[in-house]
């Protein structure tokens, strides 16, 4: 790749590792949402504890997690865990600052569908279901979603609400925020405190808002302070690419 | 019971404690999935399982193709790091051979099933769901106020399966089995279980368990049979003995996107080889070279003596 070039995927990652500036401890999910803990871990947040649903607590991975559940993530942290523990004295106990989850659906107000594409009973698509994230995206204090952007995923209305977000606008007290920052591979978007609907904070460099829109199956709010994603730096990509993914795995 | 009464081989093992109908849990999060015990499965011909796995993960797909299943109960379906487990998504989505009935809940759900199975409990509270379909589409998930204030709470029903079969790093001829690593909820798994099988990458004298009792996560007087099988895990891993195999989970997604590809595969791996021995020759050294991690101790701890 030329210099200064970067793929839409590591955008993505860039701009989800900056949101990541002052936060403390984070639940991090397998494939970019890893690679985007490990990168602000490096860069805007070296304090950040990473804490694994698969039961590990301050993580320093020495190599790229191949899944959620990699030796490397066990070796050298500060605890491993049983899946209940984790559970429910961290997760649920409210321990967790900011959950990362992925989406295949999402709607206006952040509710995920990660279950099926289709009627339930007689799936078009099963999709793997909410593992940890129906309970992330309830108790974690905030949640950040990666996902790409089409209007195959950015609907009007989700097949199967797997994991709540703002629902129809506001959530049930004692919970954690909800949604609170969404990053695609075209923009950044956070959501209103009143309504709780998505609007549109940043576009990346050289997306367009017909782009925006054409990908988008609602009519999307824009906000008033709507500006361009900073593109990746060379240090940013200089990580990812040598010392995160060196491989391309996720990223190219 | 004296020391070597427990111990069995895989075989035996399964012949005698895995019956056709049975609910079977075998667990372990990513980390130490007992892919020999699947086999064995397989090639003895079990049927109409019901399959519980929080991940039902390659294992639970290699076993689901080879027709064992009637049912899976589970709360993440995927190839981990890779994608789809196909030979499941057909039977889910196209009833390809047959349909299969799916019983779903979150990982935590999940967790709280076993619990609530070890500790003899008719349930256990949680605080997800709220906002989810997931109790519309599962009704064994119920909104419950909690009877001392502070709102809501679920309830899932206890997990009690017939048969759990877990991995460990090492144990004792009666079963004491000790594991490192990512711990899962294997201890919850064989505490809720009516029957369990050990299975450990080496077996120690009973001073070795007694040595660090901390380490303990399953003690022998809930344990059937202890079986005697490294490398056991492969593709998944143990850790400090192997990696997990990470080329072949991505192998696996062309091999089980088609059935006659996967019954092949069963062919050659499963039901043409008679053990888990002959499984580990045939990989070959080299690939088992590759998957060798380098050293990681950790320092010992003074217990005390107190006579």
């Amino acid at each position: 790749m030329d210099d200064g070039a970067y793929t839409a995927t590591e955008m993505m990652i860039v701009a989800s590792a900056r949101l990541l500036e002052g936060e403390r401890v984070c639940f991090v999910g397998v494939g970019p949402p890893n690679i985007a803990c490990n990168l602000a871990k490096r860069t805007v947040s070296p304090d950040l504890e990473l804490v694994y649903e698969s039961g590990v607590f301050g993580a320093v991975p020495a190599r790229l997690p191949l899944s959620i559940g990699d030796p490397t993530l066990v070796t050298g942290s500060l605890q491993a865990t049983s899946m209940f523990e984790l559970f429910a004295y961290y997760l649920q106990a409210g321990l967790i600052d900011v959950g990362f989850l992925g989406a295949s659906q999402i709607d206006r107000f952040g509710n995920i569908n990660t279950t099926v594409i289709g009627d339930y009973a007689h799936p078009k698509v099963r999709l793997p279901g909410s593992g940890g994230a129906c309970e992330i995206a309830i108790n974690a204090r905030k949640v950040f979603v990666i996902m790409p952007q089409s209007k195959r995923s950015f609907v009007e209305r989700i097949d199967f609400t797997t994991s709540p977000g703002h629902l129809s606008g506001e959530r049930p007290i004692g919970w954690g925020a909800g949604p609170s920052a969404v990053v695609t591979g075209l923009g950044t978007y956070r959501f209103d405190d009143a309504t709780g609907e998505m609007v549109l904070a940043t576009t990346h460099p050289g997306v367009s808002m017909i782009e925006i829109r054409d990908n988008t199956a609602w009519d999307l709010r824009i906000a008033d302070d709507l500006a361009e994603t900073p593109p990746p730096s060379q240090e940013e990509l200089r990580l990812i690419r040598e010392e995160l993914d060196p491989q391309g795995a996720h990223t190219r | 019971m004296a020391d070597g009464g427990k111990v069995a081989s895989m075989r035996d093992a399964v012949a005698d404690l895995v019956r056709d109908g049975d609910t079977v849990a075998i667990e372990g999060f990513t980390h130490l999935i007992c892919f020999a015990a699947g086999h064995e499965i397989i090639r003895q011909r079990k049927r109409d399982l019901t399959l519980c796995r929080m991940t039902p993960d390659v294992i639970y797909d290699q076993m689901v193709g080879a027709g064992v299943a009637r049912k899976l109960v589970f709360s993440w379906l995927g190839n981990p790091g890779v994608g789809s487990l196909h030979a499941i998504r057909r039977r889910v989505e196209r009833a390809e051979p047959g349909p299969l009935e799916i019983e779903e809940y979150s990982h935590f759900g999940m967790v709280c099933r076993y619990v609530a199975g070890a500790g003899r409990l008719p349930f256990f509270p949680l605080r997800s769901y709220e906002g989810s379909d997931l109790p519309r589409a599962n009704p064994r998930i119920v909104r419950l106020p909690s009877p001392f204030g502070g709102g809501t709470v679920y309830a899932v029903p206890p997990l009690n399966p017939d048969v759990a079969i877990v991995h460990c790093q090492r144990a004792d001829a009666n079963g004491n089995a000790q594991i490192w690593g990512l711990l899962g909820c294997q201890k919850e798994a064989a505490f809720a279980a009516e029957r369990v099988i050990v299975v450990c990458e080496e077996l120690v004298a009973s001073e070795v368990v007694r040595r660090d009792p901390n380490r303990t996560a399953i003690p022998g007087i809930v344990v059937d049979a202890v079986v005697v099988e490294p490398r056991a895990c492969h593709p998944s891993y143990a850790q400090g003995y192997y990696d997990r195999d990470n080329r072949f989970y991505l192998d696996w997604d062309a091999v089980a996107r088609d059935a006659d590809s996967l019954d092949s595969w069963l062919d050659e791996w499963v039901y043409g080889l008679s053990s888990h021995a002959e499984y580990v020759e045939k990989l070959g050294e080299d690939r088992w070279a590759s998957l060798a991690p380098g050293e990681a101790w950790s320092d010992s701890v003074n217990y005390g003596r107190y006579a």
